[in-house]
């Protein structure tokens, strides 16, 4: 974390409990400093999608506090939450492109729904596809995109609207090595701009790539301290790139 | 207004707008069913504001008229009895004119049952006398009443109100009737646009997730919905006003043709056609308000 830097996300003893069975999440504190880079992970079912879906305010949590941008967003009114998922991108594990339109309409979506003018989109969504090298697909459908081309299209949506936090679950799941270099080195470059990133991976080999990232661990829900053993909380400052 | 969604929802209307929604213009049935629910619609909105005109002038038919019948064998004493009679009424206050029927106007009437001649035998036929009272009148009636029994206490008074009454009922409840059915009718096109919004919003499911965990408001996203739906709205309700006013046309040519005054006064002035045009926009109102409702409470649903 950087020294002074102010919290974008605070999580306080959050549980979450899909219907009536056993809590996905349980006793989950952490918080994550603005313009930090973050990795999430822990084994498949640890809840690592879970507590991101609480980020990215798809799920309430069944208990505890979560605040976001200084705000309590588990009792936030319903129809405040769309100006803080504007706030917010996504990188979705299935990348969620709309399957009809190209791959420029995909990216010229937040800024449409954020309402900028027409005028105004072409120089930004332009400036995205070749930031993500894509320039050459500007119109092709996402069913003609292979998935490293399909990721990276989710990442320019994520991105264009230059979101306070980048949320993405998985993002290298679906592309060979090389490819998800090129990812992170994406996921960097935006860091670099001050958006804060949590990257959630099982992939322990992506973590030393970048050297000031900090690790949240996961692992049956509950976060696992440096030392391996189950810890309830993560301290505020982690030593960068700390794993569990 | 609310009902076009708020602030940044102009893209939607937009190219870019409509193909976040890719089906073509006017694909599924909706469209054809609410033509023809709108062709129903108007129909029975026709028959009410046809009935109500006709109603109206019945009504003030039945107020202000009545006929009088003097029967005496004697026809000397029968003739002075009509004469005193026409010139008592016609001085009184809010009669707007008298006229005796005359024997061979009588006759003519009495030709199709009594056959032709009745002037030549001694059948004694009443004297008539049809006094119209002015609008608003309200003591015409007993005033000319009172005149009546005092030259011929035998007179017989019929108001045209005892004869028509029972049409006049009938035709109120044909009215209601007409009314009810364009209310039935617009609660089942309304209800076929809910279906239809639901169907559509299963079907875009993965479009409105997106949407919304890009930041979209339930005003965006069932703005989206509702400009579809009224595309289609519209254009069945043109369809069926269309159709309809056909149908009317060709019902009112046979009525002409029929030649009964008490037919040929269920018609339907200018004003009706304006009310009658209406419809379909009304419908395509209905049919905004319904997806509208329909789509943002799924959505409350949803986080």
């Amino acid at each position: 974390m950087r020294p002074g830097a102010a919290n974008i996300v605070q999580f306080e003893n959050v549980g979450l409990r899909y219907g009536s069975g056993v809590e996905t999440l349980s006793d989950v504190s952490f918080s994550l400093a603005a313009g930090a880079f973050y990795f999430l992970t822990g084994p498949s079912g640890a809840g690592k999608s879970s507590l991101l879906r609480l980020i990215y305010l798809a799920q309430r949590p069944s208990r505890g506090l979560i605040r976001m941008f200084g705000e309590d967003v588990v009792t936030l009114p319903r129809a405040r939450i769309p100006g803080f998922r504007r706030r917010i991108g996504t990188v979705f594990q299935d990348f969620r492109l709309i399957p009809h339109l190209s791959a420029y309409e995909n990216i010229a979506l937040p800024l449409r729904v954020n309402g900028v003018a027409e005028a105004d989109i072409d120089t930004p969504v332009r400036e995205m596809l070749e930031w993500v090298g894509l320039s050459g697909r500007a119109y092709a459908r996402p069913a003609t995109l292979s998935g490293g081309e399909q990721q990276r299209v989710a990442i320019a949506r994520a991105v264009i609207g230059r979101p306070e936090i980048l949320v993405a679950d998985e993002p290298t799941g679906n592309v060979d090595p090389e490819m998800a270099g090129r990812l992170l080195y994406l996921f960097e470059a935006l860091n670099k701009l001050g958006t804060t990133i949590l990257v959630a991976t099982h992939d322990l080999h992506l973590i030393p790539r970048v050297h000031h990232a900090q690790t949240i661990r996961l692992d049956a829900g509950r976060l696992v301290g440096p030392s391996g053993a189950p810890s309830t909380q993560l301290p505020a400052h982690a030593h960068p790139g700390s794993a569990g | 207004m609310a009902l076009f969604g708020r602030g940044s929802g102009n893209w939607l209307t937009s190219a870019a707008g409509r193909r976040l929604l890719p089906e073509g213009w006017l694909s599924g049935p909706m469209p054809w069913v609410i033509a023809i629910m709108m062709f129903l619609m108007v129909l029975a909105a026709a028959a009410g504001l046809a009935l109500g005109f006709a109603a109206r002038g019945l009504d003030s038919h039945m107020s202000s008229q009545i006929t009088i019948q003097i029967v005496d064998a004697d026809q000397v004493r029968r003739d002075a009895a009509a004469d005193r009679i026409v010139t008592a009424t016609a001085g009184l206050p809010g009669i707007a004119s008298v006229r005796r029927i005359g024997d061979r106007e009588i006759a003519e009437l009495l030709r199709p049952w009594l056959g032709a001649g009745l002037a030549e035998n001694d059948l004694p036929v009443p004297a008539m006398i049809d006094v119209a009272f002015l609008p608003g009148s309200t003591d015409g009636f007993a005033a000319t009443e009172t005149a009546v029994r005092a030259i011929s206490p035998r007179a017989r008074i019929d108001s045209h109100a005892q004869w028509l009454a029972p049409l006049a009922g009938l035709i109120a409840s044909l009215r209601w009737l007409a009314g009810v059915l364009v209310l039935l009718m617009a609660a089942a096109a309304a209800f076929t646009v809910v279906l239809a919004a639901r169907a559509a919003l299963d079907t875009h499911q993965t479009t409105i997730e997106v949407m919304h965990h890009l930041g979209s408001s339930d005003a965006q996203i069932a703005q989206l919905f509702q400009r579809r739906i009224a595309t289609d709205a519209l254009f069945g309700g043109l369809v069926g006003l269309l159709l309809a006013s056909f149908v009317i046309f060709t019902v009112g040519d046979r009525i002409a043709r029929v030649g009964s005054d008490l037919i040929g006064s269920v018609e339907l002035p200018l004003a009706a056609w304006g009310l009658l045009a209406l419809l379909p926009l009304a419908g395509t109102l209905l049919a905004m308000v319904a997806a509208r409702l329909t789509i943002v409470m799924a959505l409350r649903r949803r986080l």
